[in-house]
């Protein structure tokens, strides 16, 4: 068998890691780590110029106001040709919260309004109202005909709004999704996914964390299992928190 | 009987109802129920204080520090009312204060020493008009209840812009958040660290304050003690750590039992042993003697005060049971966390760990901030790790991914299985219980009601009289 190889960018992960992003980076790695996948870990940061066939996954975390405004306005400078780029060739890029509003066209706080890539069709505008904060269940259908569940926690000030050209990643089963109206959670085109369950998402859904991988190496006959009681109970707990 | 006694009075008795009714302690519920009564309580009972109050807040180690103080100050023969059992929101301080007024407009004490959350500064300074307030650190803590950092040094700083001329600030020189507060007022004592051998290499990965608070240019860091506390200046606008005139030199640590450190004023020196363990702490004592420093106590009792303290609830606090030693290290967030986890690996050996993560309001819902914490530096030290509370799977995963075998980890939600599991499988004499808040809370009532240590209330004397 060839040798695998998990090259995955990280982008911004000192600025946008606002609530332990980084788990999600420690789940891909062991899991390939147990597989016997080699695993690459790249960063991108201000002012870097991003190859668009450096990696397999391109992850975008979850920020502080001031470091989210830092980051939109890189992105649309440095990056977001490239991550075009990455998008139109299949390749994955996951966006957590903060880095997930940065995907659609624009985030509106009061009287700025931060640019962003335009890989989703959205806005997010900040609303007065309170924080939509809590855990959160959603259905998700990333094969077609299997519908799995992703739990988590979301704690964001913006509401995005999806626009017609767009496909939600999934529906609110508990907790507020998007903007807490629609009922919708999250963003995908192709290979382009942006959620609002923030920071360790893959470690209460380590089934997730392992679709991304099968999805980057192409692997279609799918990975080796592994001993997973410790992530599953751990994704229960995250469902049972949901009230799913 | 003027209208605020007999306001006192039913408070106090819904307080001693809650109690027989079996309700805890009671700590803030007669204070809630005062406040309630009457909104100007906190103001009019501690105006009843000869010399005034003194106000903590902070991040992490607030109830620690304000423990120290009042080690040092009752050494002094100051009598104290103070919210020892760290309820730190408007109930709990006017409890404490309902607990110790007297009639007559009088209360029994001279001077109010309250620790305060975070987010009920802006609350309770205007009522207190402390003739101190300490600012010790902020750091990244339970944002689904606090919001961002930046927010709450926002809040803060414009708490302390309306502060009346005559209060003086202690502020922690090497948090840039928290030094900043001080640029433009007039009575402001800096302590801070001087000592670079405690300076790790890198800063850590949950650290906050990267940037600049008067220009958002990243700041450089020539050493990072601790989070992102450290010596640092801004090479954009020229913000500098301001040079604390308090100051902690060639500090040593003893494993999780105590550090020493030699506490330097611009005048004298002294040498502490503190009886509890890490920089962490030896920051707490720094703040706690800079705080009781500019109330003229002399160096030496400020010394020998730290020296006498006892571990805080649940703050690296020793119970025996069973021929075992059990250490209960309250973590809570990434930043108290790591420090708590760099002090336990200076223990020699292997560990025996009691982890137990809960997600109830108090602890924070979100259990994200595991991830952040270097739980990586703990693994390789790890024998057995018994997992418990309401999110004991995901702890269990997250020492499961820092590195920890899984045949040694063992998951069991329920405090008491978990309790006598871990109790029953230490293969050393030491067992080291790591609770968040109401965690903590649950195994003190497990602890009780097995005998080991008192009641909560009887041992904080919170209790209403």
């Amino acid at each position: 068998m060839p040798e695998r190889l998990l090259r995955v960018c990280a982008l911004y992960p000192d600025l946008m890691n606002i609530y332990a992003d980084r788990g999600n980076l420690l789940l891909l790695e062991r899991r390939c780590h147990w597989r016997g996948i080699n695993f690459e870990l790249s960063a991108s940061g201000l002012g870097d110029e991003l190859d668009p066939d450096a990696a397999d996954l391109y992850y975008l975390g979850g920020g502080q106001d001031r470091d989210q405004r830092l980051c939109a306005l890189d992105l649309a400078e440095t990056k977001q040709a490239a991550l075009h780029a990455v998008a139109a060739r299949g390749g994955l890029i996951l966006a957590v919260c903060g880095g997930y509003q940065l995907l659609g066209h624009s985030y509106q706080l009061g009287d700025e309004e931060l640019p962003g890539i335009g890989l989703i069709d959205a806005v997010t505008v900040r609303s007065d109202g309170p924080r939509l904060i809590g855990n959160v269940a959603i259905e998700v259908e990333l094969d077609a005909g299997r519908r799995r569940v992703l739990a988590g926690f979301e704690n964001h000030g913006g509401r995005t709004h999806l626009g017609r050209s767009a496909q939600p990643l999934g529906r609110v089963l508990r907790g507020y999704g998007n903007n807490g109206r629609d009922g919708l959670e999250g963003a995908r085109a192709g290979n382009v996914i942006g959620t609002y369950l923030h920071g360790p998402l893959l470690p209460k859904n380590a089934w997730f964390a392992d679709w991304l991988l099968a999805t980057a190496l192409a692997a279609s006959e799918g990975l080796d299992p592994l001993a997973d009681a410790l992530e599953d109970a751990a994704h229960a707990d995250a469902r049972r928190a949901a009230g799913v | 009987m003027s209208l605020l006694s007999a306001k006192i009075l039913a408070a106090r008795a819904v307080g001693g109802l809650a109690r027989r009714a079996g309700r805890g302690g009671g700590t803030s519920l007669p204070g809630k129920v005062l406040i309630r009564l009457e909104p100007e309580a906190i103001g009019e009972l501690s105006a009843r204080l000869p010399r005034g109050s003194l106000v903590i807040s902070a991040t992490n180690g607030k109830t620690t520090t304000a423990a120290m103080t009042a080690a040092v100050l009752e050494r002094s023969g100051i009598a104290l009312v103070h919210n020892r059992a760290g309820a730190n929101m408007a109930g709990g301080v006017a409890s404490t204060l309902l607990a110790a007024a007297r009639p007559g407009r009088t209360i029994d004490g001279e001077l109010g020493l309250f620790e305060v959350d975070e987010f009920w500064l802006d609350r309770l300074i205007p009522q207190l008009e402390p003739r101190a307030v300490l600012l010790a650190n902020l750091f990244r803590d339970q944002l689904d209840r606090y919001g961002e950092l930046e927010t709450i040094a926002d809040r803060w700083a414009a708490v302390v812009a309306r502060m009346s001329s005559s209060s003086r600030l202690v502020l922690n020189a090497d948090d840039p958040l928290i030094a900043d507060l001080g640029r433009r007022m007039p009575n402001v004592t800096y302590f801070g660290v001087e000592d670079g051998s405690v300076a790790v290499p890198e800063m850590q990965h949950a650290s906050d304050s990267k940037h600049c608070r008067r220009c958002g240019a990243a700041y450089a860091y020539d050493a990072v003690y601790l989070g992102h506390l450290g010596r640092y200046h801004c090479p954009s606008c020229g913000q500098t750590r301001p040079r604390p005139s308090i100051s902690a030199e060639a500090i040593r640590f003893d494993g999780t039992r105590g550090a020493a450190f030699r506490l330097c004023t611009r005048e004298a020196t002294a040498d502490v042993a503190l009886p509890l363990p890490g920089l962490y702490n030896v920051y707490n004592a720094l703040a706690a003697a800079a705080l009781c420093l500019q109330l003229q106590i002399p160096l030496e009792t400020v010394a020998a005060g730290l020296e006498a303290v006892a571990a805080a609830f649940g703050r690296a606090e020793t119970v025996a049971i069973d021929g075992l030693e059990l250490s209960i290290l309250l973590v809570k967030n990434p930043a108290g966390a790591n420090e708590i986890l760099r002090t336990l690996v200076l223990e020699p050996g292997e560990l025996d760990l009691l982890a137990i993560l809960n997600d109830r309001t108090a602890d924070g819902r979100d259990v994200s901030w595991i991830w952040d914490a270097d739980f990586e530096l703990l693994a390789p030290h790890v024998r057995r790790a018994t997992c418990a509370g309401t999110r004991a799977a995901e702890l269990a995963l997250r020492l499961k991914y820092a590195g920890v075998p899984v045949e040694r980890l063992e998951v069991i939600p329920p405090l008491a299985p978990a309790f006598d599991a871990a109790v029953g499988r230490t293969a050393s004499e030491r067992l080291f219980a790591l609770p968040t808040y109401t965690a903590l809370l649950e195994l003190h009532e497990e602890l009780a009601a097995r005998g080991h240590v008192p009641q909560f209330w009887e041992r904080t004397g919170a209790a209403p009289r």
